[in-house]
């Protein structure tokens, strides 16, 4: 019992990054209909400017997470605007092949610049941990638990209450008819690549705190796994890709803990096949007929 | 148009004219040996700590007065941690360049790319850290190949050492392996670990798997908690035990933890933290805690050469280095077929990595030291001689 409780609390750390990661991709998918697969990057990158601004800018936790956060947003849409906005009325797989070509490119950046030799995180949080009986959660896991709620929380907020996610709910309904009301579409997209971008840098600081290990690479891996959580929850609904990244996180933890931690990827793939075959609009998905 | 190409031509013509005549008068008191090393790319630290070894010893050679009178020419190549850059470049310093006898590459998979190139050149080749078991000196049929050697011993031997020390300095009965399935190196250590202690009346309790690049170990740590086991074996690279053994702390897991050579990094200690560093044990070809007198000269010299303390790849280089300018001595004259000889047949040669004598397959008969880490720091080591 005991190391079933301590499996859940180690599957949901793992899903409340994942479930970050997810809803950048989910909230791209549901306004211009692009699966980013740079997604996975800017969160690498995140890691590395909180890793700067820690080493370097000597900041906190929270300082390092805003500055993080502030670095991803801004690349997010400078990404957008470089690589994406001049193919929006190009097909989408030319859209997506792009998405992998910056992938690419924002990886061997970073590999140029700072080597592909992993690197060690500087200690921010104390290393305190707490034990209930034999289940051990440490600060840490805390800390990933807490923001990623707190940043969901302000997420389900910023859509649903401010005018800026009325016309984000508004352009993923029908862009064309929300233009004709009067909302700007393009910077409207673009708020959407800044808070997607956000979150991702924000989950990479929290992840180089947690593993106490970042590389160049990083990013590749969570980043598919965070898009098959946002297909199972239901690509395009925010709280579909917080189920969905939580779920992700404690099937693969469950995986490895009962069964074999040599399947633990080929579960979570195979689970989004079965997905994609049951339920393709996933699990809170929309079921929209394609207009003809 | 024409007459620039009849120009470049000549040029061309006329540089390897000085270029020939260059190489020729140079022949008469020089030695050439080629230097084969992971310069740039994934291996870099290990190629260039290798080559900095070597350096040192063939400087103090030839400030000696050489081998013999002749001078030691190093010609250094970077072969990019790249097979086929490997293979081509061997090929190039053993048929254009001339050398006697080639070192390196570092690693076991570029080293063995090299293999068919000696072969057919029949020059000499030596590794100081090409540890895989099969397919080095010994081909798969059991031949051996005449022209290659190492100076290192291999992964079995490291397996069956951790695996006697588990058994009689930790006095463990059950053992658990978490080992990297992604890699040859973590299964050959694996097998032998698994083998001898189960032949020494110990009992493995379990085995996970994890592949490079992993994070997150919590699960199968979790896992393991709720088994009873005496010590932990983990076979792998520094990158993921760094983590694994800094995770299995923050659990509580307590038990000893046991690796091999590829801990032996200082990115270790940044990943798993001085705290989780104990009680964490690791064989390995060279300590700076060694109290030889020869080790600790090469300490001394090492560290007013470089400014830093020397790790194994470079005492590996700098036992490599003398041990190549040894056989040609021995051989009498620089012809890559009496070093090979010489190679084959050496006896007692005394380094800082132990002293050995050459075996009939082109391994080493070496002794293996095992460095136990207390807060991060080298604080024992314990001399196995070899059986």
């Amino acid at each position: 019992m005991e190391q079933f409780l301590q499996q859940v609390v180690n599957g949901i750390s793992l899903g409340s990054i994942y479930a970050l990661i997810a809803l950048g991709y989910t909230m791209v998918y549901g306004i211009i209909k692009l699966i980013n697969f740079a997604h996975g990057d800017v969160y690498m990158i995140g890691a590395f400017v909180g890793f700067a601004a820690i080493t370097y800018g000597k900041m906190g936790f929270f300082p390092a997470l805003l500055v993080a956060m502030i670095s991803c947003a801004i690349i997010g849409v400078v990404i957008e605007k470089v690589a994406y906005k001049p193919l929006r009325n190009s097909t989408r797989i030319a859209a997506l092949i792009t998405a992998i070509g910056v992938s690419l490119f924002l990886e061997y950046v970073m590999m140029f610049f700072v080597g592909a030799e992993v690197r060690s995180y500087p200690k921010v949080l104390t290393e305190k941990a707490f034990h209930l009986g034999s289940v051990v959660i440490n600060m840490q896991q805390i800390y990933i638990v807490l923001t990623a709620i707190a940043l969901m929380i302000l997420l389900q907020f910023i859509v649903h209450k401010t005018k800026t996610g009325k016309a984000m709910r508004a352009v993923s309904i029908d862009p064309d008819a929300a233009q004709l009301m009067g909302i700007k579409v393009d910077s409207t997209i673009s708020y959407t690549f800044a808070i997607g971008s956000a979150f991702a840098g924000a989950a990479g600081v929290l992840v180089g705190i947690y593993y106490n290990s970042i590389d160049p690479l990083m990013g590749i891996l969570p980043g598919l796994k965070a898009f098959v959580a946002a297909v199972f929850g239901g690509i395009g609904s925010i709280p579909g890709a917080m189920i969905g990244g939580l779920t992700i996180g404690t099937m693969e933890t469950f995986v490895s803990g009962y069964g074999n931690s040599m399947y633990r990827d080929a579960a979570v793939f195979l689970f989004l096949i079965v997905i994609l075959i049951i339920k393709p609009s996933g699990l809170l998905g929309k079921n929209t007929r394609e207009k003809v | 148009m024409k007459r620039t190409l009849v120009f470049l031509f000549t040029l061309v013509f006329a540089m390897t004219m000085v270029a020939g005549c260059g190489g020729q008068t140079e022949d008469a008191q020089t030695v050439k040996i080629g230097i084969n090393y992971e310069l740039s790319g994934d291996v870099a630290s290990y190629g260039e700590a290798s080559v900095d070894g070597i350096m040192m010893a063939f400087d103090e050679i030839n400030a000696a007065g050489g081998i013999d009178g002749l001078q030691i020419e190093p010609i250094t190549v970077d072969n990019k941690s790249d097979t086929a850059e490997a293979t081509a470049l061997a090929t190039r310093l053993m048929t254009q360049e001339g050398v006697v006898a080639c070192l390196g590459p570092a690693t076991s998979g570029s080293y063995m790319a090299t293999i068919p190139v000696a072969m057919a050149n029949k020059v000499p080749i030596i590794s100081a850290s090409a540890t895989a078991d099969e397919g080095v000196t010994v081909d798969k049929n059991g031949n051996v190949n005449e022209y290659v050697f190492r100076l290192c011993f291999n992964d079995s031997f490291q397996g069956v050492t951790m695996a006697n020390f588990a058994l009689n300095n930790l006095e463990a009965k059950k053992a658990v392996i978490i080992q990297d399935k992604s890699s040859d190196y973590a299964a050959g250590l694996a097998k032998n670990f698994k083998e001898t202690f189960t032949a020494g009346g110990g009992e493995i309790v379990g085995e996970e798997g994890y592949v490079a690049k992993d994070k997150d170990f919590n699960a199968i740590l979790t896992k393991i908690k709720g088994q009873e086991f005496d010590v932990i074996f983990l076979p792998g690279y520094y990158q993921e035990a760094g983590l694994i053994i800094k995770q299995a702390r923050d659990l509580d897991i307590s038990a000893p933890i046991l690796g091999a050579d590829g801990f032996d990094s200082p990115v270790l200690l940044e990943l798993a933290g001085a705290e989780a560093l104990n009680d964490v044990y690791f064989s390995n070809h060279y300590s700076n805690l060694d109290q030889d007198p020869l080790v600790q000269k090469f300490i001394e010299d090492f560290k007013t050469k470089y400014g830093k303390e020397p790790n194994a790849f470079h005492a590996l280089g700098y036992d490599l280095g003398k041990y190549i300018a040894d056989a040609i001595k021995r051989a009498g004259s620089p012809e890559p077929e009496k070093i090979k000889d010489a190679l084959a047949n050496t006896e007692n040669f005394v380094g800082v990595t132990g002293s050995f004598s050459m075996g009939p397959d082109h391994n080493p008969i070496k002794s293996i030291v095992v460095i136990g880490l207390e807060n991060g720091v080298q604080a024992s080591s314990v001399k196995v001689e070899p059986k």
